[in-house]
């Protein structure tokens, strides 16, 4: 997916045409009814207000300080609005990502069946639940629905990005299909499962615009600490002023106000949101789709994965590895004999098994000239194979051969254990009655798995395979891939059993499913990714679908989350590490009339008090624009105990949240002096 | 620092180390409600209080009605407290004629003794008759105490229980308190005040003449037995105004160790007893690590600017250096037994915890030698703290610190396995501004209020630190007294009055919420991505957002305090 245009879009951070679309959405978001969601960025917009106020009232009077009025009000807009205008970023990328969508989803037409075989043409909007439409090739699929009849080829690039056409049929996993998709070949009917306005793309589209977005769990949390600092500095400034009075020299009401907008947390207040919607919009990068934000962030806590063995820890399917021939046959006879057997059998298995054979015999030409007639695969023989004139050659299930030959060899019987205990498949090959030898069939785990689950071990999440294999062949493939725990003969009911128990330990859980039998278990699971290819109990079930279809991506999921969350603390931590370089730079520059003394505290060597304050000012709007890359690309993230992640993002976020604002602040002021404004 | 004031730093906390252990573990057996060995003692005595109340110890109360519980038997002594205080009169037992309690007075005195913050705007020789001092004041310095341990052990069990809906039972938590703790370690402890001289009698005031010819009263009464549970329930309320500097309270330097190693008694056993109860005494240690290290910095801090003098003295040749025969140092206001070291380090001590009983005057130390134990308020009285109040004020800074901690390792904070959620953070947040909001709110209201500015001993700066100091000793309970500020009128006996019922309860109720909501959490299991605290990463993040919560909630009102006053001593100005 590396090379869709959706993924080399996000790449680029300032796209011309989103800067633009947030630069005018700072202005509206000015609005008190929408700031006031967000406390600490309304107090920064009614300071503004009060020293607009004084400023107005200080030009009509003359006052000497208007000059240092106007630029403190100046920049406490521009504080106000640079927290906007990271919201309006982060929301325009998912706008960008939702008009992409919403241009799939012009007016289409339906054919409605209405009995008798008889269609008549309506409006997608016009289609309700549980009518039934019939969609042919060309036409755009009006509704998400289940198909009920036929099989079709459909484009879903619209929706997955991805062009390679999918098989929709009925029954099975593979019924469901989106609206706004387009049918390439065939026919299918579909009953429609969502209203218009409901389906969905509608889902996606609102989802990444941000429309829905509610603040999550922990957001709330943080919203009240962030909430109760803002209360306290209030206070802290109000108590400070009377004991100004006391001490003979009251402060001016801008100077105050400068302060307060200083030490609240505006830093993290002014991207907050922005971090939540970047969380989202990061998932919608790697193509997953979060059903809302509170499934993101559950997804940092999981402490369980549970991974389907097929796709996520093999290679899709089984491959011959190994031809173990029976006594008195050579290894190229037998090779020759398998070769035969599979060249019809189109199962991976059996294209795996004439690779082995290439190694050792040439590859027959013009097989229709040699007369073979091929026999294939049935459930109840469990055995595939050709006759060439009158020799047969079968290949399949070992109980199902040993039923065709007069006596299996004890060396092939040991070879047959060997094989089931090393976790593998053991298929035998025989030839007119006699057992020619066995073939290995083995799971291939995917490179670079195992230090993928020793990351996340690391990292304190568990990893539990669930397959449908034996518990012999489940323990050698866990083994092999260095999961932490299986789960054999794995059933529906076992996987939800399963999850309830880790749960009940106090453990998160995420799992991937794709069949409609999965849907209680992702119900269940805290995260719950549904496949795009698995069918819509599926994926109404879970809280995120996978556009991809991809099992490994859940991985990535939970390392989103993490992020998400470890941007939000680590910018909690720097911006009230802030404030301890404000107390230095803005007390002695409130108090110097009163007490020169005073100028102790002044350990940056500010020039004067205005410029002091104003430096302090400037550096904290600015600060905000710093990190909005930050915000929206999220911390980086590191694969490490959350001993060592801690100490690492509480020295960069905390220490030098410390620091850095003495040297910001000092150089603001520097710049200040030089160009006369201080 | 010389070397004595840091043998008198590692005597102390070397005992402390020794105590913490033993001490916790049996505390932990006592609010378990298992057998321990005072039970023969005093194991009859319980069980005929229970009968005789009709409580059943084994009944297990929600939060709510726990804090019900603790509210309305707060609320209880106090009115049976003020009602005595206004007729002691008429209660026999009176050597110095005292009258009974105007209202202002009685309403500061009973809630400064119901909440343990022994706050006194009276001087307890004159103003007090035994009656008073022996059953309403010491009635208090027991039950507040037990309270105080009481609440703490219910948080304990709301954060280390798991899925119950449960906190315990307050009134057997107090009992227990009561007889196996409190009543036992004063015992003990007021024996051995005796023989150390502290006197303990019922005797009229005693008139003596003095060298010089003078005729002085020494006032007497039982002394050793308020003395005693004053400390280790850091009450901190003295039989006399002059309070530990007064030769029959604190006569020797053995009883000034002892007095000051019970006010740490306590509160560090909770510590231990903590770590028990979760079943990891390394999370218990942690605490203690974190409270040692603000201890040992706060005692640093202040011995050195004590021990380094007045500068202005020094420029008109006055000996500050200390010798074979001088402690040196700034000597105003201290006992001259006592000295520098003891002097700072009681006065740190006693402000660390919520004690308030003190050996020299706060005021009279130098600006910032004065800072430490106005700082040390101001951080909520954390550091090994008050009995119970101590503990539980800590672990609301424990949560706000796994909080944004949890967060950089990204995942929903986690404390022993509990997940730390919004309505967690409200009742954190509550408790940890509300004290705050107390403080600044009123000192700033005294600070405008011409009245108010009469009652101060100082102008300038200095008045100041004594406003807040006023406010901080009162909100957190402390009850020692900056001095300089005559409080005994109209407005600080209310206003403190409310200061230390709103500094005490609003953070109970906000405390007990949060272990009612942590108790029905299930507890997950701990794994690499939970991050310990118990390391020395997490005990620095601690103390860094104790001193940042409280630095930055009063660094305003300090620069305009000690900070400029130091300042303005430096360039020869003093107040």
């Amino acid at each position: 997916m590396d090379n869709s245009p959706k993924r080399r879009a996000a790449a680029d951070l300032w796209q011309g045409p989103i800067v633009k679309t947030a630069l005018v959405d700072s202005f509206k978001k000015l609005d008190p009814r929408h700031l006031a969601k967000n406390p600490v960025m309304f107090v920064v917009e009614v300071g503004s207000l009060v020293t607009t106020w004084f400023w107005i009232a200080g030009l009509r009077g003359g006052d000497p300080e208007t000059g240092f009025a106007g630029q403190i009000t100046l920049w406490l807009w521009f504080t106000v609005l640079f927290a906007n205008f990271a919201e309006a970023m982060a929301e325009g990328r998912g706008k960008a990502q939702a008009d992409s969508l919403r241009k799939t989803k012009t007016e289409t037409v339906a054919k409605r069946l209405v009995g008798g075989g008889k269609t008549e043409i309506v409006s997608a909007a016009e289609l309700r639940k549980g009518d039934v439409v019939l969609a042919e090739a060309g036409d755009v699929i009006p509704a998400d629905g289940e198909v009920v009849e036929g099989i079709a080829s459909v484009d879903e690039s619209a929706v997955t990005g991805e062009s390679a056409p999918v098989i929709r049929e009925s029954g099975g996993d593979r019924s469901s299909v989106t609206g706004g998709t387009k049918i390439n070949s065939d026919w299918i009917k579909i009953r429609v499962t969502a209203n218009p306005g409901e389906g969905f793309l509608d889902k996606m589209i609102s989802l990444v615009e941000g429309a829905q977005r509610q603040k999550t769990p922990n957001e709330i949390a943080l919203n009240i600490l962030l909430a109760g600092l803002t209360l306290i500095f209030i206070v802290v400034l109000m108590s400070l002023q009377a004991f100004a009075i006391y001490s003979g020299g009251p402060v001016s009401v801008v100077t105050l106000v400068a302060l307060l907008v200083c030490l609240i947390p505006t830093t993290i207040g002014g991207l907050l949101s922005a971090i939540g919607i970047a969380g989202i919009d990061r998932l919608m990068q790697s193509n997953v789709l979060a059903m809302s934000g509170r499934a993101v962030e559950a997804a940092g806590d999981v402490d369980c994965l549970l991974l389907d063995k097929t796709g996520t820890i093999t290679l899709g399917n089984r491959m011959a590895t190994e031809f173990i021939p029976a006594p008195g046959v050579t290894l190229e006879e037998l090779a020759l004999d398998a070769q035969l057997s599979s060249l019809s059998d189109e199962t991976p298995e059996g294209r795996s098994i004439v690779v082995l054979a290439k190694r050792f015999v040439p590859k027959p030409t013009n097989i229709q000239d040699r007369g073979m007639i091929f026999v294939p695969f049935t459930a109840q023989t469990r055995l595939s194979g050709v006759n060439v004139g009158d020799v047969s050659i079968r290949k399949g299930a070992v109980d199902a051969v040993a039923g065709l030959v007069d006596r299996m060899p004890p060396e092939l019987t040991a070879a047959v254990e060997k094989i089931a205990r090393s976790g593998g498949t053991p298929l035998a090959v025989a030839r007119d009655g006699r057992a020619r030898g066995v073939i290995h069939l083995k799971d291939v785990v995917k490179g670079g798995i195992r230090r993928r689950f020793e990351q996340l071990r690391a990292m304190g999440i568990r990893t539990v395979m669930i397959t449908g294999d034996n518990p012999l062949t489940a323990a050698a493939i866990a083994a092999e891939s260095g999961v932490d725990d299986f789960l054999a003969q794995a059933t529906p009911e076992k996987k939800l059993s399963l999850i309830r128990q880790e749960q009940s330990k106090g453990r998160l859980v995420a799992m991937v499913g794709d069949g409609t039998n999965d849907a209680p278990s992702l119900a269940q699971a805290d995260v719950g990714v549904a496949m795009n290819t698995g069918t819509m109990a599926a994926k109404e079930a879970g809280n995120m679908v996978d556009l991809d279809s991809n099992p490994t991506k859940l991985i990535e999921i939970v390392e989103v989350g993490k992020q998400l969350l470890m941007t939000r603390g680590a910018l909690t931590t720097f911006s009230v590490a802030n404030d301890v370089s404000k107390y230095f730079a803005i007390i002695p520059a409130m108090f110097m009339g009163l007490f020169p003394e005073i100028a102790a505290l002044n350990v940056m060597r500010l020039h004067s008090p205005h410029s002091a304050i104003l430096a302090s000012v400037i550096f904290n709007a600015l600060i905000i624009v710093v990190l909005i890359p930050l915000a929206l690309r999220g911390v980086k993230y590191r694969a490490w105990g959350a001993h060592a992640v801690l100490r690492y993002n509480a020295l960069v976020y905390g220490v030098g949240g410390l620091i850095a604002p003495f040297i910001g602040i000092k150089l603001i002021d520097m710049l200040l002096v030089a160009a006369h404004l201080g | 620092m010389t070397g004595l004031s840091f043998l008198q730093f590692v005597l102390i906390f070397g005992t402390l180390l020794l105590t913490t252990k033993p001490l916790g573990a049996y505390m932990k057996k006592v609010f378990g409600g298992e057998r321990t060995v005072l039970t023969p003692v005093v194991g009859a005595l319980e069980s005929w209080i229970y009968r005789l109340s009709g409580i059943d110890p084994g009944e297990e109360m929600n939060w709510r009605r726990y804090c019900a519980s603790v509210l309305a038997f707060s609320a209880a002594g106090a009115v049976i407290l003020y009602v005595q205080l206004r007729f002691q009169q008429y209660l026999g037992l009176d050597r110095a004629g005292a009258s009974g309690i105007d209202p202002a007075l009685a309403f500061n005195t009973a809630v400064s003794f119901m909440t343990n913050t022994n706050w006194q705007a009276y001087s307890g020789e004159t103003a007090m008759t035994y009656v008073s001092q022996m059953t309403g004041l010491a009635y208090h310095n027991f039950v507040s105490a037990a309270a105080g341990i009481a609440v703490a052990v219910a948080v304990m069990r709301g954060f280390t229980r798991a899925s119950s809906s449960t906190l315990g039972n307050f009134w057997a938590d107090l009992v227990r308190g009561c007889l196996f703790l409190l009543l036992p370690l004063s015992i003990a402890g007021g024996l051995f005040l005796v023989s150390q001289g502290v006197i303990q009698n019922f005797k009229p005031y005693v008139k003596a003449r003095t060298l010089v010819g003078a005729e002085q009263t020494l006032p007497m009464g039982p002394v050793a037995s308020q003395e005693i549970i004053k400390q280790v329930g850091t009450n901190g309320g003295g039989f006399f105004g002059a309070n530990s500097a007064h030769p029959f309270e604190n006569p020797t330097p053995l009883t000034n160790y002892v007095a000051m190693l019970a006010i740490f008694l306590i509160p560090a056993a909770l510590t231990y007893q903590f770590g028990l109860m979760a079943g990891d005494t390394r999370q218990g240690w942690a605490i203690f690590a974190c409270m040692s290290v603000l201890f040992f910095a706060g005692f640093l801090a202040a011995n050195y600017y004590e021990q380094k003098g007045n500068p202005i003295l020094a420029a008109h040749g006055a000996d500050q250096a200390q010798s074979a025969n001088s402690s040196g140092g700034n000597m105003e206001g201290k006992e001259v037994r006592f000295g520098i070291a003891s002097s700072a380090l009681f006065a740190t001590m006693t402000t660390d915890a919520s004690c308030g009983a003190v050996n020299a005057q706060h005021d009279s130390f130098t600006p910032l030698g004065g800072l430490v134990p106005l700082f040390n308020l101001m951080l909520g009285e954390v550091i090994f703290g008050g009995v119970g109040s101590g503990f539980y004020g800590m672990i609301l800074l424990v949560v706000v610190t796994v909080f944004i901690a949890g967060l950089m390792v990204g995942r929903t904070p986690e404390y022993l396995g509990k997940k730390i959620e919004a309505r967690d953070m409200k009742y954190a947040t509550l408790g940890i501004l509300i004290p705050s909001f107390v403080i600044l709110g009123l000192a700033a209201w005294a600070a405008v209020r011409p009245s108010a500015l009469m009652n101060l001993g100082n102008a300038g700066p200095h008045g100041l630190s004594e406003i807040l100091y006023a406010y901080s000793s009162a909100v957190g309970n402390n009850g020692s007294a900056f001095g300089g500020l005559s409080a005994d009128n109209w407005f600080f006996n209310n206003t403190t009055g409310w200061a230390m019922l709103l500094g005490r309860f609003f953070i109970i109720v906000p405390v007990l919420a949060l272990a009612g909501s942590l108790a029905g959490k299930k507890r997950a299991p701990e794994s690499l991505g939970t991050f310990p605290t118990h390391t020395p990463l997490f005990v620095a993040l601690l103390a860094s957002v104790t001193i940042i919560v409280a630095g930055l909630t009063h660094f305003p009102a300090l620069s305009l305090g000690p900070i400029i006053e130091h300042l303005l001593m430096l360039s020869g100005k003093l107040y």
